[in-house]
């Protein structure tokens, strides 16, 4: 493992997300030794990048660029439904948590990056589209949480990402 | 490809010669510290390289060499004799390439 990070640290950060995701109804995965690599890899990324990108994506350090996989990325929740866990694993379903099935191995599901800068000036394009609605309607990337207001909120009031992590819903 | 220009980011694990093993990786992902144990346990000698422990163009190159053989520059990519490609820690379709 590179970078130095302490094992205090570690395990501050690794309590922390085992309590929000409890909160949130999210479950870490039950392989400590496996968790604890990847939260010494987040915490790696945070001293690289300033943010605690996905341990098992190769991030830019442009943090614009990075922001689908900053943890938690965009991919998990749909990974956590096909597959019973995310793409690196730090978090898994309910019934994996406990051993009720194995997760699978799962596949990439980020686009590969000439997708991902199609997708993200289509982005641009619907955040600029004058809508017929009173107010925008923004989604949570991570959470799917749907607001109408004139600018999305400053933390998802579900999963706690930042205003970065919305784009323009309708 | 031109992997002679690599050879300089490569770190290479001695064992029993299957043909070129390479194995990219990320130094931060659990996937990838498994697959590197898996080949080591399998005895099997194997080159392999951080790409997020790489800057400037070394990183361009090596990144390039993923994307050439994965092109959704996925880890661990595991590249058997120029030839055979496996993404992810898929450790029984490992075993067979190695015919462990």
């Amino acid at each position: 493992m590179p970078d130095a990070v302490s094992d205090g640290e570690v395990d501050r950060l690794m309590q922390d997300l085992a309590e929000e995701a409890e909160a949130g109804g999210y479950h870490l995965n039950p392989d400590e030794g496996f968790t604890c690599d990847l939260v010494r890899g987040l915490l790696a990324n945070r001293e690289r990048y300033g943010y605690i990108s996905c341990p098992c994506r190769l991030a830019s350090g442009d943090r614009d660029d990075d922001l689908d996989i900053i943890c938690p990325c965009d991919y998990r929740d749909p990974d956590l439904s096909d597959y019973g866990a995310c793409y690196c694993a730090l978090y898994v379903t309910a019934d994996v948590e406990g051993g009720e099935r194995a997760a699978a191995l799962v596949p990439e599901r980020r686009p590969p990056p000439a997708e991902r800068r199609r997708r993200k000036e289509e982005r641009a394009a619907a955040d600029r589209a004058p809508g017929t609605l009173n107010y925008p309607v923004w989604r949570c990337r991570v959470c799917g949480y749907l607001c109408a207001r004139n600018v999305p909120p400053e933390i998802c009031p579900i999963c706690r990402v930042p205003r970065d992590r919305f784009e323009r819903f309708m | 490809m031109r992997w002679r220009n690599i050879l300089a980011e490569m770190q290479n694990v001695p064992g029993e010669d299957r043909g070129r093993v390479i194995l990219y990786a990320l130094s931060t992902c659990g996937w990838c510290a498994r697959t590197k144990e898996l080949l080591t346990d399998l005895g099997v000698g194997f080159s392999y390289v951080y790409v997020d422990l790489l800057a400037g163009e070394e990183r361009d190159r090596v990144v390039r060499e993923v994307e050439h053989w994965n092109p959704r520059l996925s880890f661990p990519t595991v590249v058997f004799g120029d030839a055979k490609v496996i993404v992810g820690f898929r450790e029984d379709e490992i075993r067979e390439a190695v015919g462990a």
